[in-house]
């Protein structure tokens, strides 16, 4: 399985732009919300956590379908499906592939987003731990989306709107963690939250993943 | 009656049949209790003395809502049953019925509408209610198109309830953290068991009759649809099978 | 580590294709399959490679002996070709590529992106990953696509090689491979409709 890390990893390094991309879509929300809002640094600092959230999400949502499609167009994931890897080792694999290209980066990047919106001191600590909660859900409930939607010839637009609404929970107690981190309150309910969500999903959906990704070979 | 009795209705042709034997019943209950219930409602109850008329309301609001969430309800146990135990029955009621669900969810949010605007003033708050009736309409809208853009019925009836199961669970948890992002203003339920301060008599009684007659109406709906698609399947199967000479 | 087929039925798209199939192969035995494109020669080999279940029968096999091999090689093109055979070696739990490469006259070309390679050299190195897989029952699934006659012969040599050493291997192919192998025709096993109103009969939830 470490194996199929490092193809992957090494996959991403050599395509040029795997781990970049996500960075900088990012980047650009970021730079186009105080155009869209005006420059004022006390109400950017108010939705500076919510734009954040919302950035890293759409970031994260932007790579999912390449997680299993060029494995689907060039025969791989047959192989793999009759390798002796167990599919919800595969499909965990996918995941941590995926957090390790776009939620890692986005993670160790958000503190300088921060900056450009002008995100209160105190909210940076909040920010990277709510992120670093908050994605590795992301990338495994996208993983269970891509697993859905792979070798459908629309699956793009149809992924989003499957996997948008399963973002909600982790959205909101992500957003809630980041924005009372940095309006200075306390953050126990929502970290709490969140670190069960993540723990959840990544426990449980890998099943829900490899068994619909199996469906979905035959 | 026996399990295995029950189980017989699995079998396409014994449940079409007895669907068209039962559904023109079904149908005139439906029409007769909702017809009756509704004009009770708004014709021959008291105005609310604080509400006014705008409470009549209440009589589809209430009934649509209940039947958003019990139809998708409905999904999930058609979707583990058609996992477990594979009757296509099962799968092809689970996507009949999502249809109806969106619609009720639709009826659901635009009566709340209407009743919130000269209520609350105005026609749409993040209310916790109203938020998760907005996220049950998403996941609605993400099981049927999943359903429509798959081509082999049994893979599509597979991957739709692996979704229902799976966005069962995090449309729970939304409704949790929706809760928990904002407390609202909307009223606490109309209708429950262990509460003191239920809606008052007097709309009580109607109000049961019209969420009868929704709930006869998505039974007759589920049955007519079920059975189309049964029809539909079986046309597409034996294409198929012609194109295989 | 025989392979058997007992009563088997598949089904594409949930119509079935193949009925009533029965073989079985023996270690140090090929079995060719052949019949008209689109019979169901792909699905078949799919259903005994697990990759689908069978709509009745059954496949009885050793667990994890199955090397399968289709159209498409799952080559990395950004990969070179000692990375690609290292990387299925790793997961099948095998050591050294030296022999595939070998195999299949791969030596010069170890350094050279997948991706760069030709349609025939990027079949013989989809081929090779056979040989680093290391289990008994090969199913391949017209593995002479895009070769040269001088490729079919190094493939045609490894699968004898393969049956020396006790494996075995099921093909479905067109082409001689000139090897000593039963063949078997599936194309009187095409699944016939049922008769009468089609057993709507019970529980029986047949759609046709």
């Amino acid at each position: 399985m470490i194996s199929l890390l490092i193809r992957d990893l090494r996959l991403a390094m050599r395509a040029g732009g795997g781990f970049g991309l996500g960075l900088s879509f990012f980047l650009i929300v970021t730079v186009l919300v105080p155009f869209g809002v005006g420059p004022e640094s006390a109400l950017l600092a108010k939705i500076a956590p919510g734009i954040l959230w919302l950035g890293a999400l759409l970031a994260c949502l932007l790579s999912l379908d390449r997680i299993f499609a060029l494995d689907w167009e060039d025969g791989s994931l047959d192989l793999l499906a009759t390798s002796p890897l167990p599919m919800e080792g595969v499909v965990t694999v996918k995941a941590l592939a995926h957090w390790l290209t776009t939620g890692l980066p986005l993670c160790l990047a958000s503190p300088v987003f921060g900056l450009l919106l002008s995100l209160p001191e105190q909210g940076y600590k909040w920010l990277i731990v709510s992120l670093v909660l908050g994605t590795p859900a992301l990338s495994v409930i996208g993983t269970f989306g891509a697993a859905l939607t792979v070798g459908l010839k629309r699956g793009g637009l149809l992924l989003s709107l499957l996997v948008l609404p399963l973002y909600v929970p982790t959205l909101i107690f992500g957003a809630e963690v980041a924005r009372r981190g940095a309006e200075g309150l306390t953050t126990t309910t929502p970290v709490l939250m969140l670190a069960g969500i993540s723990a959840g999903t990544i426990a449980l959906l890998p099943f829900a993943s490899a068994l619909v990704l199996r469906v979905n070979l035959r | 009656m026996n399990m295995n009795a029950l189980w017989e209705y699995a079998n396409p042709v014994k449940f079409s049949r007895t669907v068209s034997l039962v559904l023109p019943w079904v149908s005139v209950l439906a029409l007769v209790s909702l017809v009756g219930g509704l004009i009770w409602g708004f014709f021959f109850t008291p105005d609310d003395f604080r509400q006014g008329s705008t409470v009549k309301i209440i009589f589809i609001h209430v009934p649509s809502a209940m039947m958003a969430i019990s139809a998708w309800f409905m999904m999930l146990v058609t979707s583990l049953i058609w996992l477990i135990r594979r009757h296509h029955v099962s799968a092809l009621a689970a996507k009949a019925a999502a249809p109806i669900g969106i619609v009720m969810t639709l009826i659901a949010l635009a009566t709340g509408a209407i009743w919130g605007q000269p209520m609350w003033g105005t026609w749409w708050a993040w209310d916790p209610r109203l938020t998760s009736f907005l996220i049950l309409f998403l996941f609605y809208l993400g099981y049927v198109a999943l359903w429509e853009a798959i081509d082999n019925p049994d893979t599509a009836a597979d991957l739709t309830s692996v979704l229902c199961i799976v966005g069962s669970v995090f449309a729970f948890l939304s409704r949790y953290a929706v809760n928990f992002w904002n407390q609202g203003l909307h009223q606490g339920a109309s209708l429950s068991l262990d509460k003191e301060e239920n809606v008052a008599d007097v709309f009580s009684t109607p109000l049961y009759v019209c969420i009868a007659g929704f709930i006869l109406l998505f039974v007759a709906l589920v049955f007519l649809r079920t059975r189309t698609e049964i029809h539909k399947r079986r046309t597409k199967a034996l294409l198929a099978r012609e194109r295989l000479g | 580590m025989t392979l058997t087929v007992k009563d088997l039925t598949i089904s594409r798209g949930g119509i079935p294709v193949l009925e009533g199939l029965n073989f079985s192969l023996e270690p140090g035995h090929a079995l060719i399959l052949r019949g008209p494109n689109g019979v169901g020669k792909t699905t078949l080999l799919r259903t005994v490679a697990g990759l689908q279940p069978p709509v009745e029968g059954e496949v009885q096999a050793a667990p994890e002996s199955f090397a399968y091999a289709a159209h498409s090689d799952g080559l990395k093109a950004t990969l070179s070709v000692s990375e690609n055979l290292h990387f299925w070696a790793d997961v099948f739990g095998t050591k050294g590529i030296q022999q595939a490469l070998d195999g299949f006259d791969l030596n010069g070309l170890v350094d050279r992106p997948a991706g760069a390679l030709s349609a025939g050299q990027k079949r013989r190195l989809g081929l090779a990953r056979l040989l680093v897989t290391g289990r008994p029952v090969w199913i391949l699934d017209e593995p002479t696509v895009s070769l040269d006659v001088a490729s079919v012969e190094l493939f045609a040599n490894a699968v004898r090689a393969h049956l020396a050493e006790g494996g075995s291997a099921l093909i479905a192919t067109h082409i001689d491979l000139g090897l000593d192998a039963e063949v078997l025709d599936v194309g009187p096993f095409r699944a016939k409709p049922k008769s009468g109103t089609g057993g709507f009969d019970g529980l029986d939830e047949s759609f046709l």
